[in-house]
């Protein structure tokens, strides 16, 4: 088996906290048997309408987030139930590896037989002003600036350096202005806890 | 002398087979249901092993099975298909099984203790995340993946990480009305639904002394709503007359040798846990959820929260998208709420208790027109008993539907699925999204305040109207 050192791909922000196995993967599909055919079925209700539709504005069916490795998401990721579809949806779907500042542990074991790579992130920074609020600096470290570099510019291919514990990004291309935009997610997410 | 543990400490000493991190421990029983199980016996099939310590092996039927017209069959292909393979494996393995046509059949966290297969001290597993549920009687027991039940099958074994110890002190007493539901959802509301992760949590307390076997299943079974690895609450009388001549307890001077290993397992004077929080039981009122975690609760005395009471804001974000979900807004009162469906069951309030306590409350009344009410009893034991003593009568008699039993709407993959839009009062553990059927709305409650929502259409203060 290789050591994993660098995953490069397209990523994904997920910014909620406390996502839980029921919503990685619904109970309607937990009645197969087999250990495969899960990918389709990933983060279900949010991703599809009531008529089984995809839904355009979730973010996994996203057009330049396909064929994405490595999901950035929110504290207490993967709570709840102890399927271990969850991690095997995750990783049929694409991915190869999740951020998140903290996994249920349940979910974390599970993934580690897997080989779902889970990377721990600092949750939040501590002061506000390493965010860059005047557009100076990106955040350095820790789940706010894997979410801003993903975010950042989305049709970019990102590195995360698995010994670095980093996701990196050629710094020119960061987009401040979508990040420094009032509106966005991230804005409202800010913590000085 | 020897350095003062805690009772987590003394059950996982007496369980290590490799002392490393993480530790290699040795599993007493390892339950199995037809969810989490065929790909574990496909992956021991495939690799040509056999399972281990059958003996110490026990399967049941549960979640995907219907709870009405069984005589009928499993009309679900793939349900039927799950339930079909748990029969063949557990017959190649010979393992023993509770089937669907068998009395003692029920939902796994229900038939371990009913059968006195839950003892103090043992170290128990399951691929199932409620499996804290045993941890009421002083054993170490924890949920596992499918790999991990593979292993267990494989080897009686399993890899840990030594988690932390945890004490939740609840001392005074419970005030009148106020249900073991009641106290989790608190405990739960002050730690949060991530408090608990990494950490064994001990129940202490004299509230805790005071309660009954099965509330103590109660708190335990949701443990991991606190995110914690397993509950633990130390053996005593309680628990040592709830064992006693159950039919899989040990029996003659086993018992005897038993009772005397049970009363060494309480935490020693002196022994320290890593982190302590600290409950005043006597300010608790009854709960009701309001929103999609088992965190996210008021008193029914309350209002809806607005989402700026929060001053976090990833969860004042959490609050935005689940009063969306949930259909609410801030400052609803929650007696204001009405409800659609009623759910009394699951493995954290399928019990006998607890369908005294909803039975005591809907006597001689009858469910709102507007409302769907089921019992889905925890087990077919759980059944038996509740009709011995009347119980299925006061149901049936109010307008509630008297089911067949298991795991149900608590997490509808069998057909109780609760309809998109509908709101549940529900004495379940998960109030997640899409928990009882896509788009359903979940509010996690009380068996008693679940009845008197059943009977009055909306959510009341059931110590308004609970008999003396």
């Amino acid at each position: 088996m290789n050591p994993v050192r660098a995953i490069t791909g397209t990523m994904v922000p997920l910014d909620r906290a406390d996502v839980d196995t029921d919503q990685i993967i619904p109970q309607q599909f937990l009645k197969r048997i087999e250990r495969d055919g899960y990918g389709d079925f990933l983060f279900y209700n949010w991703a599809h309408t009531d008529d089984g539709t995809p839904s355009s504005d979730f973010i996994i069916n996203s057009p330049d987030r396909r064929g994405a490795k490595v999901l950035v998401a929110g504290p207490n990721f993967g709570c709840g139930s102890s399927r271990e579809h969850a991690p095997w949806a995750i990783q049929q779907w694409g991915f190869d590896a999740v951020i998140t500042p903290s996994a249920a542990d349940i979910f974390r074991n599970n993934s580690s037989f897997t080989g779902l790579l889970i990377v721990v992130a600092v949750e939040r920074l501590s002061r506000p002003e390493v965010l860059g609020m005047n557009g100076a600096a990106a955040p350095r470290s820790g789940l706010d600036r894997a979410l801003h570099v993903v975010r950042a510019a989305e049709q970019l291919r990102r590195t995360l350096d698995v010994p670095l514990q980093q996701v990196i990004e050629p710094f020119h291309q960061l987009d401040d202005h979508d990040f420094l935009n009032p509106g966005h997610a991230l804005e409202k997410t800010r913590s000085s806890s | 002398m020897s350095t003062p543990r805690t009772l987590f400490e003394k059950v996982w000493d007496s369980h290590v087979v490799v002392d490393s991190d993480p530790a290699l421990l040795y599993v007493d029983l390892h339950l199995v249901h037809e969810v989490t199980s065929p790909q574990a016996f496909a992956g021991l099939t495939a690799s040509g092993r056999t399972v281990r310590r059958p003996d110490l092996t026990v399967a049941t039927v549960d979640h995907g099975i219907p709870t009405t017209g069984r005589s009928l069959g499993i009309r679900d292909p793939l349900s039927k298909k799950q339930v079909d393979a748990l029969i063949q494996n557990c017959r190649d393995q010979g393992i023993t099984m509770f089937g669907i046509d068998d009395p003692r059949q029920g939902i796994v966290h229900v038939v371990g203790p009913e059968q006195g297969l839950t003892q103090p001290g043992l170290l128990i597993v399951c691929g199932d995340s409620h499996t804290s549920t045993h941890g009421a009687f002083g054993a170490l027991a924890f949920g596992i993946g499918t790999t991990e039940v593979e292993h267990v099958l494989a080897t009686q074994t399993i890899w840990q990480a030594r988690p932390q110890t945890m004490a939740v002190e609840v001392e005074g007493t419970l005030p009148w009305g106020v249900a073991a539901k009641d106290l989790i959802l608190g405990i739960i509301a002050q730690i949060g639904v991530s408090g608990g992760t990494r950490h064994v949590i001990e129940y202490r307390g004299q509230a805790i002394r005071d309660l009954s076997m099965e509330q103590r299943m109660t708190i335990c079974n949701m443990s991991i709503e606190g995110g914690a690895r397993a509950g633990m609450i130390a053996p005593d009388e309680t628990t040592i007359r709830y064992v006693e001549g159950r039919p899989f307890a040990p029996k003659g001077t086993d018992w005897d040798a038993a009772v005397a290993a049970w009363e060494s397992l309480a935490t020693d004077p002196g022994a320290g846990f890593d982190k302590v929080e600290v409950l005043d039981a006597g300010a608790l009122v009854p709960h009701v959820s309001w929103g999609v975690n088992p965190a996210q609760t008021v008193p029914v005395t309350g209002h809806v929260p607005s989402p700026d009471s929060y001053s976090d804001p990833q969860q004042r974000e959490a609050a935005v998208r689940a009063l969306e979900y949930m259909a609410l807004r801030p400052g609803t009162a929650i007696a204001d709420i009405n409800i659609d469906h009623v759910f009394l069951g699951s493995c954290t309030n399928g019990r006998i208790e607890d369908l005294r306590a909803a039975a005591k409350v809907v006597e001689g009344r009858k469910v709102d027109d507007r409302v769907n009410a089921v019992v889905v009893p925890g087990s077919m034991q759980v059944k038996a008993q509740a009709e011995a003593e009347g119980l299925s009568d006061i149901f049936e008699r109010a307008g509630f539907s008297w089911r067949d039993a298991g795991c149900s709407s608590c997490l509808a993959m069998n057909p109780d699925v609760i309809p998109s839009g509908d709101r549940c009062a529900s004495t379940s553990n998960r109030n997640y999204e899409g928990r009882q059927g896509r788009g359903a709305r979940t509010h996690l409650v009380s068996p008693a305040m679940a009845a008197a929502a059943a009977v009055s259409g909306h959510f009341v203060d059931v110590r308004e109207w609970q008999l003396s």
